[in-house]
């Protein structure tokens, strides 16, 4: 790890943030680790909101005798893959930019690619589903197949747009003029997206 | 003993220009009292409307001047249909819930006093914190448009149960684009307090100052800190519920919607299987942490106010933090409390009913606390430590009844009457708002750089203390004797009796309503009258009082402090003065 990546550290329990805080005659400013601080915060509003969302879906599933189980597109299998493969191209930009920033934004890119043909993969198992006459109002199970999908893509736009912002200020970020806050806590986001959704293909396989 | 040294920073620039500093502010002190003023204006409206509710209730043949105006089919001539008494009853409740009791406490004083008592410059995330005030004002803002369209507000109470808020305009005035609004805007308030907590939470972690280890900090700090967390938690569940219900309403899905439904002589088609208790389930789940996020930090206002003004270090100081944690831990655990009646299985019941109580152990922990606190001390009964050992007493009043409620077998009995309305409002709603006024008469000098006036915030507590107990007291024995909640009028014989009670709550209401003309005149001519404020007025010790009155901008005025001491060292033997602030260094408790 390059000393100049923000590590992952522990809580502070024992206040008194010496070292942390700014620095005598420095101006004020929020410490770099903070951002992360509030991000995992936004993580586990976001875990409590699929585990609302799951165990709907559980109990309803349970309660009543009209689920008609969906069966899944295979495009999503794919699409898994395309995701996991933006994961690893996130990861190389920021190695890339541990290494001195050559292919840095390259590699921004290719995972910002990446990430919209995902969506546009989602999209396509949408289609698929309608014209199988499935749609979100058909039965439980494909309502929440939509919903979870479509919570998960929103979230995922949001990680398109950090990413963009990272992208756009990329140059500055890569010569050094600009801490690597921003990209850090986007590929904390990042990849959390990606493991929520193998969590819920996980969920459709086994319960829908 | 901390070897912390307070240092010096770059103090930052002040905006300049109006609409930078007073309206789109970064500033948190800035964010906090625009949203204490959103809670004042809102509350306005709630008690308003719950005037309408007990002047209908009483003389159900009054015609309201203005109302008729303002819903000419929902109150014809001012004469208020039953189906408006629900609105009212709804706006009423999530007025008072959300944009009162979950916005003045936390997001008020919250906002302006957690950086300064961490000894911080600021929030973490200052334009993170200005979208979540900015967010909260649209949630408002669209819940009262509702008043201004065509069936008004929604009937559904502010639980907004299903199959009645889900099946739109047939299922009444109000539950057409009333309830579509109201869930937009309890959708908006779930995504401003979620931003609000993520704020909270990261500044606590992260930015306190050098020495305040956590087991320093002011209890308050601990109530906005443990608050933030619930609402973390629970705000996101609420959100989840609240776009599954208006799928339910707009997209055709049966989430809550079951099939072969009867409603206005009409069968409703296209929804099968769904479930209205999936709803109760999801709602409540968010809806008792709610409870607790209006009152953690009002007791946490409480321990303060009651430690400084007793001139005692706060009895307890860390059982007071594990209580506070077990509290809001405990309060995820409960929500099957206010669904005894559903049909659920008595072994769940029998589990909600012994975590329940369970909750009794924390929250007496506290009361007993305050009493140790209180007991031997030398009290300042000033206008703010009034209100402080009346919201222990609302507290106290409130809670003893939610035991009765909280045994399946009793609340079957008691649900859906008064004497819930009762429980509730002594124990979240009076209470937090005397933890409100407490915290205003309290921080009132630190915020506006004045002090209120002492006489009439004595008359103010005194009328409203007796008023709130001549209003909700009397619900108790309602309940008890079988008087129903949410009717608009009381036609049945064996409630006919029970009539000259109502009356006098409803005159009761009105005074005590009117009596908040007290408050509001002292609140704002002190603001441009009142005696100048010192920087320590009350001689207390944490934080906020080492800066001058009111807090300038960066709070700490380029210095960042360090910190010595616990949060509450009164009366420490041997010490020159009663106090010791929070920043004094070792020697001056040898002094």
């Amino acid at each position: 790890m390059s000393t100049r990546e923000i590590p992952i550290r522990p809580v502070n329990l024992g206040g008194g943030q010496a070292g942390q805080l700014p620095r005598e005659g420095r101006a004020w400013s929020v410490p770099a680790h903070t951002y992360q601080t509030g991000m995992l915060m936004a993580l586990a509003a976001i875990v409590m909101m699929f585990a609302a969302f799951t165990s709907a879906m559980v109990v309803r599933k349970g309660l009543a005798d009209d689920w008609v189980g969906t069966t899944l597109p295979r495009i999503l299998y794919l699409n898994t893959l395309v995701l996991v493969a933006s994961s690893v191209t996130l990861e190389l930009s920021r190695r890339a930019l541990s290494k001195g920033a050559k292919g840095f934004s390259l590699w921004l890119y290719a995972t910002q690619a990446l990430g919209l043909a995902f969506l546009a993969g989602q999209l396509t198992a949408w289609q698929e589903l309608a014209e199988r006459g499935v749609y979100l109002s058909s039965n439980p199970s494909s309502s929440f197949f939509y919903l979870l999908t479509g919570a998960h893509g929103l979230h995922l736009l949001g990680g398109l747009a950090a990413l963009g912002y990272a992208a756009a200020k990329a140059p500055r970020i890569a010569a050094g003029l600009k801490k690597r806050t921003a990209v850090d806590v986007a590929a904390l986001y990042w990849h959390f997206m990606d493991g929520l959704w193998i969590y819920l293909l996980m969920l459709f396989v086994v319960r829908l | 003993m901390s070897d912390a040294q307070e240092i010096a920073v770059h103090p930052r620039e002040a905006p300049s220009g109006f609409l930078r500093k007073y309206v789109f502010s970064a500033d948190h002190k800035v964010i906090g009292k625009q949203y204490y003023f959103l809670a004042l204006f809102s509350v306005l409206i709630g008690m308003t409307l719950s005037w309408l509710m007990r002047i209908h209730v009483v003389w159900p043949n009054a015609h309201l001047w203005g109302l008729g105006r303002l819903s000419p089919t929902g109150a014809p001539g001012g004469l208020m249909t039953p189906e408006y008494y629900l609105s009212l009853v709804t706006i009423h409740g999530t007025i008072m819930v959300f944009f009162v009791l979950t916005t003045a406490p936390q997001s008020g004083f919250g906002n302006y006093f957690l950086p300064i008592q961490l000894g911080a410059e600021e929030m973490a995330f200052p334009r993170l914190n200005m979208l979540s005030f900015w967010v909260t004002l649209a949630a408002l803002l669209v819940l009262l448009s509702s008043f201004f369209i065509a069936g008004g507000p929604p009937l559904s109470g502010w639980t907004a149960y299903p199959p009645l808020s889900a099946l739109g305009k047939i299922a009444g005035p109000g539950e057409g684009a009333g309830q579509t609004l109201w869930i937009v805007s309890i959708a908006l308030f779930c995504v401003g307090a979620l931003l609000s907590s993520i704020n909270f939470i990261a500044t606590t972690l992260d930015l306190r100052a050098r020495g305040m280890k956590l087991m320093r900090m002011p209890l308050t700090s601990w109530g906005w800190f443990i608050t933030a967390i619930l609402s973390l938690l629970s705000f996101t569940v609420l959100l989840a519920a609240g776009v599954m219900l208006l799928l339910d309403r707009s997209a055709g899905t049966s989430f809550f919607i079951p099939g072969g439904l009867i409603v206005s002589d009409k069968v409703i088609t296209g929804h099968s299987g769904g479930s209205p208790l999936l709803w109760q389930h999801l709602f409540w789940f968010f809806g008792h942490p709610e409870v607790y996020i209006a009152i953690l930090p009002g007791m946490g206002i409480t321990s303060h106010i009651l430690s400084c003004f007793s001139r005692k270090p706060v009895f307890g100081y860390k059982a007071m933090v594990y209580a506070s944690l077990a509290i809001g831990a405990m309060g995820f655990m409960v929500w099957g409390h206010h669904m005894f009646v559903s049909g659920m299985n008595p072994y769940s019941g029998f589990a909600f009913s012994v975590l329940t109580m369970a909750i009794a152990v924390p929250s007496a922990i506290k009361t007993f606390n305050w009493l140790g606190t209180m007991w031997g001390g030398r009290l300042r009964l000033t206008t703010a430590m009034l209100f402080a050992i009346g919201f222990f007493s609302m507290f106290v009043s409130g809670g003893l009844s939610g035991i009765f409620l909280g045994q399946a077998p009793v609340d079957v009995q008691l649900h859906a009457t008064y004497f819930v309305v009762g429980h509730f409002h002594l124990v979240m709603g009076v209470a937090a708002v005397f933890g409100i006024f407490a915290g205003t008469y309290f921080w009132f000098p630190k915020m506006f750089g004045r002090m209120m006036n002492e006489t009439l915030g004595k008359i103010h507590f005194v009328i409203t203390f007796v008023g709130a107990y001549c209003i909700f007291m009397p619900m108790y024995y309602l309940g008890l004797e079988g008087n129903v909640r949410r009717y608009s009028e009381f036609v049945d014989q064996f409630m006919k009796p029970l009539m000259p009670i109502h009356e006098f709550m409803t005159v009761a209401a009105l005074v005590t309503g009117a009596a908040q003309l007290i408050f509001l005149f002292n609140l704002f001519w002190s603001m441009a009258k009142g005696r100048q404020a010192e920087d320590n007025p009350w001689e207390a010790t944490t934080l906020e009082w080492t800066i001058p009155s009111p807090a300038p901008f960066g709070n700490f005025g380029g210095r960042l402090p360090a910190v010595h001491r616990g949060a509450y060292e009164y009366s420490v033997p041997g010490a020159a003065r009663d106090y010791i602030m929070q920043d004094a260094p070792a020697a001056a408790s040898a002094a």
